[in-house]
Formats: structure tokens, sequence, C-alpha cells
């Protein structure tokens, strides 16, 4: 459409193929191979449509419950430690009198953007250890926070800074405490702001695979994603069927939160970073 | 040191006390797992300690030996050596995040830029989709697309008797490169988006009626108008890939170790094999300072040109 000429539009017309065919190839896999009686590596439309993989899947020892309970726990307790304590860090740097503010926000940037889940793996296998929190979901999540921890502040602060002050005025002349003022007047203020940043977070716990797989030792206690990995040894028909049935049980919350924040809020502050 | 220019017309009311009390939960989850994770790398860096095994509890210091073993001239470039990985990693990051995602992206949303049909919000969509999706899905994903026979890769490159290549086994690192791209192309493409969005209508209304080609103004127009949004996406989609431990997923570093970027040499070193965590630190300090420059090197850029990160 940039250029006018038959030539510049048929290039484009190619480009914008092949990059849908790209991107959609993978994708009709995970859509399609699931409801598929004969699942395989291939793409194939499923005629008749059938549930008989998710059966399967379910007959798993550990599927049901990696699903419906350790994943959610897992994405459920990063989403409240980081909100929590992401807007008392975030309100105190941006309400505080604090000395040094401007080095620990500079600090916060640059130790996020340096030390990431993989190249911190043997200290944190050994700080675990220590912790008493190795094998424990309790250490999943307090490491997962951590990492999570600084663009949520940082996200959280943006909407801070846009919240009046008169209203947080007004509620310290009736006597409310520091902390009354952000549950009862700040809090409901940047709601929009702690929603997007917790589906955020709950999105990103909830996909997470390598913390749990350095920390976590028993079938029991693994989230969906080291289970799904499990399968990957597994020939054939049972291979695809159990890899493809339950991927899309995983992959569905993901996908309802996202159109669930797209139509409410957009998209655009979903990468954790401002455009 | 204040990032922002308007940081100190914000009025500060909360007394020193209570907002140290309200930093104190995070501050401590930062300390102990960001903080102390990267001063623990360097010091076990320079210790013989093992995961398990007769160096477990019982190390001792050995000062620079292990950095000794990786930069060793006779073994560091070849197979499973430091070197070797550390090549692997550069390809890795050059292809698939400058060239692929970064590239990709700039190049998606300057051809979609300012449509808003079904065109657009079909590729937005799609690739929207791919970066959300939770790692392990999508590497299953592209393992079953990939697959040697009944691949829909080879299932379309043998109707067009191109024929049908495993691969995961003759052109692994090519898979990976073309797997993280279409992994993470979504935000760049959202990132740059949202920078076009913000260049005023009127200026490439002026540069086409001066009769500039399409070429000529994303060239001496987008591109200098861009330059923040470009800096800043480079630096971000190099420092994931760089550190992503995603291509284990597909290739586990294999086969041969043709693929095994810095993230499997160091899991392979210290959690497999030798169980050397002496070692294994001590490639992850290499990555750690890399990380660190190129951090720096960022933040030095965005106060600088005042961008907001």
């Amino acid at each position: 459409m940039k250029g006018s000429s038959l030539v510049g539009r048929a290039a484009w017309a190619v480009f914008i193929t092949l990059v849908v065919v790209f991107y959609a190839t993978p994708l009709l896999w995970v859509l399609l191979t699931p409801f598929n009686l004969n699942a395989s590596p291939s793409i194939g439309v499923p005629l008749p449509p059938t549930l008989a993989n998710f059966r399967l899947v379910f007959a798993e020892p550990y599927a049901a419950r990696s699903l419906f309970w350790n994943s959610p726990l897992i994405a459920t307790g990063v989403t409240l430690v980081v909100l929590v304590s992401g807007a008392l860090a975030a309100y105190a740097l941006t309400r505080g009198a604090i000395p040094g503010r401007g080095l620990i926000l500079y600090g916060l940037i640059l130790i996020s953007a340096v030390v990431s889940g993989p190249v911190a793996m043997i200290p944190l296998y050994v700080i675990a250890a220590d912790l008493n929190l190795l094998g424990s979901t309790l250490g999943v999540i307090l490491i997962l926070s951590a990492l999570l921890l600084p663009p949520a502040t940082f996200l959280l602060r943006d909407f801070l800074t846009g919240v009046p002050r008169s209203c947080e005025e007004a509620a310290l002349l009736a006597g409310a405490s520091p902390l009354g003022v952000l549950r009862d007047v700040v809090a409901p203020l940047i709601r929009h702001g702690l929603m997007v940043v917790g589906v955020w977070v709950f999105v990103s716990a909830w996909g997470e695979f390598f913390v749990p797989f350095i920390l976590l030792r028993a079938a029991a206690l693994y989230p969906a994603s080291i289970i799904l990995y499990s399968y990957r040894d597994q020939e054939g028909k049972l291979w695809a069927t159990r890899i493809s049935a339950f991927g899309l049980l995983y992959a569905l919350p993901v996908v309802i939160l996202y159109l669930f924040v797209s139509r409410r809020y957009g998209f655009r502050f979903f990468g954790g970073y401002r455009g | 040191m204040t990032l922002y220019p308007d940081e100190a017309r914000v009025r500060t009311w909360l007394r020193p006390p209570t907002s140290a009390a309200m930093l104190l939960p995070g501050l401590l989850l930062v300390l102990t797992f960001l903080v102390l994770p990267f001063i623990w790398t360097l010091v076990i860096s320079l210790t013989n300690q093992q995961m398990l095994g007769p160096h477990a509890a019982s190390w001792s210091w050995v000062g620079l030996d292990n950095y000794a073993r990786l930069f060793d001239p006779a073994t560091w470039l070849s197979r499973g050596g430091f070197g070797w990985s550390l090549w692997l990693t550069v390809q890795f990051v050059l292809c698939s995040a400058v060239l692929g995602q970064a590239a990709l992206g700039l190049a998606l949303a300057w051809t979609l830029y300012g449509q808003h049909g079904v065109v657009r919000e079909a590729v937005f969509s799609l690739a929207i989709v791919a970066w959300i999706l939770p790692d392990t899905v999508v590497a299953f994903a592209w393992l079953a697309i990939l697959h040697p026979d009944q691949g829909a890769i080879n299932v379309a490159l043998g109707a067009l008797g191109l024929g049908q290549p495993d691969w995961l086994y003759h052109h692994a690192m090519l898979a990976l490169v073309l797997f993280n791209a279409w992994r993470g192309a979504a935000f760049s493409m959202l990132l740059f988006s949202a920078a076009l969005a913000g260049i005023p209508p009127s200026y490439l209304e002026v540069a086409t009626v001066t009769g500039a080609s399409g070429w000529q103004k994303f060239r001496d127009l987008v591109l200098p108008l861009l330059q923040g949004a470009i800096i800043t996406d480079l630096m971000l989609v190099i420092l994931w890939t760089f550190n992503t431990f995603t291509p284990f997923l597909l290739t586990g570093g294999g086969p041969s170790q043709t693929t095994e970027v810095l993230s499997i040499y160091t899991y392979h070193t210290a959690f497999e094999g030798s169980l050397d965590f002496g070692r294994g630190a001590a490639i992850s300090t290499v990555v750690l300072l890399v990380n660190l420059l190129l951090g720096l090197v960022f933040l030095a850029y965005v106060r600088r040109h005042r961008l907001h990160p």
C-alpha cells in the first residue's frame, strides 16, 4: 500500500501472505490437533471432532493436579506477592521522602535487566537450599516474584503518578493512616493499573518453565509446564495426543486473559514496558 | 540520579520511616533473589563447589582456575568449549533477535502503519498469540511442524519437490532462529507501532506531496524519528535472547552440542555430568558482565536523550 506501483503492491501482498502463513501454521497445529482422532505431528482438520484425546490426558496421573492446582497456586501466589509488595514499593517511591530514591530506581532497573532466571540458576539453587526452599512451591513463588517485581513496580509507579494528590490530602485530614490511604483511596483509583499489571504477572508466572524446572523434584508439585515437558519422550500417536490436548488446556487461560485485557483496556501495556 | 525530569515536582509526604517500611518487602525480595545471586555467582565461580559429591559441602577456593579452563586457548573454541558456546549464542542473538525479531517487527509495523483493516488485525492477533502462549506449548507446536515426515514444513517442501531435511538434526540452529523470531517479533512490532503512531501524520504527508517513495520516507524520515524506539527495542530483545533458556525445550542443546547456547551450556555444566557449580558460575559471571555492560550503555543512552524506558 506504500508504493502506488503495481509491483510494490504485489510485493506487499506476497510479504503479508508469507507472514500470515508463517504465524498461523504452528498455531493451527495447537488449535486443531487436540480434536483430531488421528492426532499426529501433521496438521489435519478434525472431521468429525472428538474429545477422546482430553480423556486420555486426564487418565495421566498428575495432569489434572498440575493444571487445576499447582499452576493456579503458583501463578496466583506470585500475582498476590508482586501486586502487594510492588504497590507498596511504588507508593513509597512516588510519595516518600527516601534518601537516594533516584539511586534505588536506577538500581532496580539495572538489576532486573542484568539478573534473569537462567543466568542465576546456580546461586538461586544454592540460596533456595540454604533457606530450605528447595522442592517447595513457596520457593518457586518467591523467586518468580522477585524476578517480576521490578518491571511491575515501574508500571504501577506510572499509574500512581497520575493520581491527583487532593484525594490523598482529604483522607489524611480525615485522620487516615498512610496504609489506609493506599488501601482505601489510592488502590481503587489505580485498579485499572493493578488489573493490567496483575494479568501480566499472572500470565508470566503461568507460562514459567525454568524456575520450577530447577527447584522442584516431585511430580506431585509440578506445574503444567513441567508435566507437559515430561511428555516429550513418548512415541508416535501418544506424543501428539497428550501433548496437543494438554497443551491446549494449559494455553487456554492465557488466551482468555489476553482477550479480556485487550477488550477492556487495549493491549499496549501488556509487554511490561511502555512503547 | 533522578531518571525523570519531573521527579522533583512530585511532592513527598510520607515520612522516611513509613516509606522505608513500605519499601521493605519488595526490597527484601530483590536483595535476596536478585542482588545476592549476582554476588553469589561471582563468589561460587572462585570455588570448586559441586551440586552433589565430594565438593558439595566441603569445597575450597581455587582462585581463577575456572576462568582459566573456560578461556584455555587449546580447547575453548572446540566442541563443548566456552568459546564454541559463546559463538553459537552470538549467532543466535544476531540472527533471531536483531534480524528476526527487531527487523521483522519493524517491517511489519511499517507495512501495516496507518491501516485499520482485517489484514492488520489478523497479523497483530496471530503475532501476539504466538508471543503470549506458554513456552512449552509453542515449543511442542514447533517440534510438530518441524517433524521430518509429517511436519507441515516438510509436507509443503515435499509438495514443491524441494527435499525433506530433518530440521532438528541437520539445521538445528536455523530452526531455533526461525522459532525465536516467530516467538518474539510481536513485542518489537507493538513497540514500533506505538512509536510510529507518535509521529505527526503531517510529516509523512509532506514527504508524500514532495514525491518521496515509500522506501525514501522510511529511510530518511521514519528511521531517524524512531531512533530511540529502535535502540530500546534492540537492547531488550538482545538481552532477552542472550539469556533465554527456551531453545532447551526444542533441542536440549543438540545434536552434538550444535545449539548449546550459553544458558544451556551453564545448565549442562552445573546440573548434569560433572555437576560443576564452580565452572558453571564462571560461565554465568561472563553472561552477567555482558548483561551489565548492555544495561549500563542503555541507561546512559536513556538519560542522555531523556527517553522513557
